[in-house]
């Protein structure tokens, strides 16, 4: 795939007026997590990681993004949303049994552990999972669909999506304080925006 | 994952943050627990806020406390959607029902200023009809105000927030035009003008409570975009920025950090005081009125966590109502790829809007109106709607996710009917104070469905006509919440008279979204607001005539 904004880079703008302290702390904070688990066990930890590349592929040839490491992190400081579905179990108990669940899962199914598994197979089990289809009993009391759509899509894609990597993929922006934009009509771009490519 | 947060109250020693500037402070006069003071107001937000500030003014003592922190926006936001979650209400809440609320980012904050540190500032009137909707359009309830009343103390609430909009709004009665002219519109909002005429209705610029010129230390709007993650520049006109600094001029104590968990009845049949938390422990705050204001599901469940011998079911619940008739405004956004680049995320998020709908009648099988305005998420909150909405993943994800400065939208701002079976009540888990939960059901009914498909049908015409392709729709998407405590003119069918005093007990008073008998098809915080300021002036008429 060719990129479609090439050369453009969120973290160029990091000593410009687009940044203030508050911004930098922040994201100088989020890219100096480590890459390790902090919450989950080492089991736990590589599964969460394969379901993120499943659920986010990265593009190659791009900075990898450490998209696990946040949903662990909010896993050790137990920081909910703000809300839980009723049937569904606490924030903690419900990645641990959902991760737990989708290894039994890929068992059953494909005869291995989910990391172990192809990308193609884990695909077509996650298809299940999102449509309910599931055997394991590890399922009990979290449900496959409430889990890989209410928390494992939810949290993963909130994590990749909080990435400056992430914004160069997409053309976002990011920080924009104190200075904003001031072009905003059809096709208008500030300087410091991304270009986009015309081959893509 | 907050790196930015105070951990310990700001507003104390006879000081509170000067949200202006960095490391500031404005003096704060100081109360003790064993003051009685006149009123003492649960919660900061568009409700308490307002009412703290026209309270003070009127030479009343008033403390406000609210569970949330006191920031100063200009050191403590960062440009960042995941670091700004710390702007809203993530304490534990228990939902379900067929169409169970998102509730935390979707609608509900914490911190002194309330849900308008992180609102999208549109700060519209409710059409004149609505405030009789039973009599005048056959659905839902009549509220207890006149319209011409509350379309004054809208006027003074656009004043106090210099409200940014048009000279001339394209709906309703007159009304007297805007503090400050209305912003520039982004492309997003010019792809629901150019939608709107092609259809042959009208738009207009969204009136917005953020500056378009500058006021004090206010500077003007940068049109950096991250408003629903709060406004590190100070453009944003909530209550923060607002009515609090007016308060804590005219004498008002705010208290940061400070849970309310109990409101206590006396054997009077007069509330004394009330609990709260606060540096590690409980105390004890006596007033001679209570003024609850902490938005829709915290209202009723303080309501409810306060029962006592004497009212067993809560605290002004006679009527059974309380916690019930919880409305949440229907959200549903159509969406769809343009040739142009968009760059959505510049400006605020709702520029443009039109409220064909609100005042149109005709051609329609449902009760109530909706409003729908021009949309500009960033790419977590975009996100969550890919993955939520859609339910994708992996390749399409991704696929999806790289036409971002393409997309435009629009969302309704859509009517529910308030049902009795969609409420609040306890739940047996605890919080980190010790303290029930709440339990929040909701679902759609068959007349708010087909309000549904009819905005969802017209904006996809819309999108459609203003070049837009790949166009979808969102399922079941809701927003600000409103009802659980409504006024009313008996006390058998409402919890609180037109002034937001309960009927059951004389110095109970409620002041926030709870009120609301209907929902009407426009956010709700201007009403809030011009709801406050009308219970302040009847407040110091009362006191005038010795009838507190
Ligand atoms: C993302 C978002 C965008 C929005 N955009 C708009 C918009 O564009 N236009 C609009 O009109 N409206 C908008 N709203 C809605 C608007 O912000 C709310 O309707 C309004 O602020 C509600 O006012 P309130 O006074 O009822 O409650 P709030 O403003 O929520 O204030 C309640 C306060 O009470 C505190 N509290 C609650 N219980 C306790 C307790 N027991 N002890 C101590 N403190 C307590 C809370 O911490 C909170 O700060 C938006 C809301 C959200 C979430
Ligand atoms: S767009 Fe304007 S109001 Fe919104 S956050 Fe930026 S400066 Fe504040």
């Amino acid at each position: 795939m060719t990129e479609r904004f090439p050369g453009y880079d969120v973290l160029a703008k990091r000593d410009t007026p687009s940044w203030n302290d508050a911004s930098r702390r922040v994201i100088d904070h989020r890219l100096a997590l480590e890459d390790e688990p902090r919450f989950l066990t080492q089991d736990e930890w590589r599964l969460l990681v394969a379901l993120c590349d499943r659920i986010v592929p990265q593009p190659p040839h791009r900075p990898r993004i450490p998209v696990a490491v946040l949903i662990d992190r909010k896993l050790q400081q137990d920081q909910g949303d703000g809300y839980r579905q009723a049937s569904m179990p606490p924030l903690r108990q419900a990645w641990r049994q959902g991760l737990h669940a989708l290894n039994e899962e890929a068992r059953l199914r494909f005869g291995g552990n989910f990391v172990e598994l192809a990308p193609g197979q884990q695909d077509a089990l996650l298809e299940l999972l999102a449509r309910d289809q599931v055997r394991s009993e590890a399922w009990q009391g979290l449900g496959a669909k409430s889990f890989f759509k209410g928390r494992a899509l939810h949290d993963i894609g909130s994590s990749y999506y909080a990435f400056p990597e992430s914004w160069n993929q997409i053309g976002f922006g990011g920080p924009a304080s104190p200075r904003g934009y001031v072009r905003m009509d059809f096709n208008r771009r500030d300087p410091w925006e991304a270009v986009e490519s015309k081959h893509v | 994952m907050s790196e930015i947060v105070p951990q310990v109250p700001r507003a104390r020693d006879g000081r509170a943050p000067d949200v202006f500037h960095v490391g500031g402070w404005v003096p704060m006069r100081e109360y003790a627990d064993d003051d009685e003071v006149d009123f003492a107001i649960i919660g900061t937000g568009a409700g308490g806020g307002t009412l703290a500030c026209r309270l003070s003014e009127a030479g009343f003592s008033v403390v406000a406390l609210d569970v949330g922190p006191y920031w100063r926006p200009l050191e403590d936001f960062a440009s960042d959607e995941h670091e700004q979650f710390k702007l809203y209400w993530r304490d534990e809440r228990i939902v379900d029902g067929t169409d169970a609320l998102q509730l935390g980012r979707n609608n509900s904050g914490q911190s002194v200023g309330g849900s308008m540190v992180h609102f999208a500032m549109v700060s519209l009137r409710f059409r004149p009809e609505w405030f009789k909707a039973r009599s005048q359009l056959g659905y839902g309830h009549d509220w207890p105000v006149d319209w011409r009343e509350m379309w004054r103390y809208y006027g003074e609430v656009e004043e106090a927030l210099k409200i940014a909009g048009p000279v001339r709004y394209p709906w309703g009665p007159h009304r007297p035009r805007y503090p400050y002219r209305a912003h520039e519109l982004n492309a997003a909002a010019r792809v629901l003008a150019r939608g709107s005429e092609a259809l042959g209705i009208k738009w207009a610029p969204t009136p917005l409570a953020t500056l378009s010129a500058p006021r004090g230390d206010a500077h003007p709007c940068v049109y950096r975009g991250f408003c629903i993650a709060g406004c590190s520049t100070n453009a944003k006109q909530s209550a923060l920025t607002t009515w609090i600094p007016r308060a804590l001029a005219a004498g008002a104590e705010i208290r940061d950090l400070a849970m309310v968990g109990r409101i206590e009845l006396g054997n009077s049949g007069r509330v004394t005081g009330l609990h709260y938390h606060r540096e590690g422990r409980w105390r004890f705050q006596r007033a001679r009125h209570v003024v609850v204001a902490g938005y829709s599901i915290e209202t009723p469940r303080l309501l409810l966590n306060s029962a006592c011998p004497r009212f067993p079911d809560g605290l002004a619940n006679s009527s059974g109502l309380v916690g019930h008739n919880l409305m949440a405004h229907s959200n549903q956004g159509v969406y769809g790829v343009m040739e142009d680049e968009i760059r959505w995320y510049k400006g605020p998020p709702s520029l443009a809007i039109t409220e064909h709908w609100n005042y149109t009648d005709e051609g329609k099988d449902f009760h109530g109106g909706y409003s729908y305005m021009s949309q500009g998420p960033l790419p977590v909150e975009w996100v969550g709607t890919m993955t939520g909405n859609r339910g994708l993943w992996g390749e399409a994800l991704q696929r999806e996710m790289q036409k971002y400065i393409h997309q435009a939208g629009l969302k309704i701002v859509g009517e529910t009917q308030a049902r009795d079976e969609n409420r609040v009540r306890l739940a047996d888990e605890k919080d980190r104070f010790g303290l029930p939960v709440a339990h929040v059901t909701f679902s759609y009914g068959d007349n708010d469905h087909r309000l549904i498909a009819h905005a969802k049908r017209f904006m996809r015409d819309s999108l459609a006509a203003a070049g837009a392709r790949d166009i979808w729709a969102e399922e079941s998407e809701t927003a600000h919440l409103m009802g659980t405590c409504r006024m009313g003119d008996d006390p058998s069918t409402s919890v609180t008279n037109a002034d937001g005093r309960s009927w059951d007990i004389p110095n109970l008073w409620i002041c926030d979204g709870s009120l609301f008998p209907t929902s009407g098809g426009v956010n709700p915080s201007l009403t809030i607001q011009a709801l406050a300021c009308r219970a302040a002036d009847r407040i110091k008429l009362l006191a005038k005539r010795g009838e507190l």
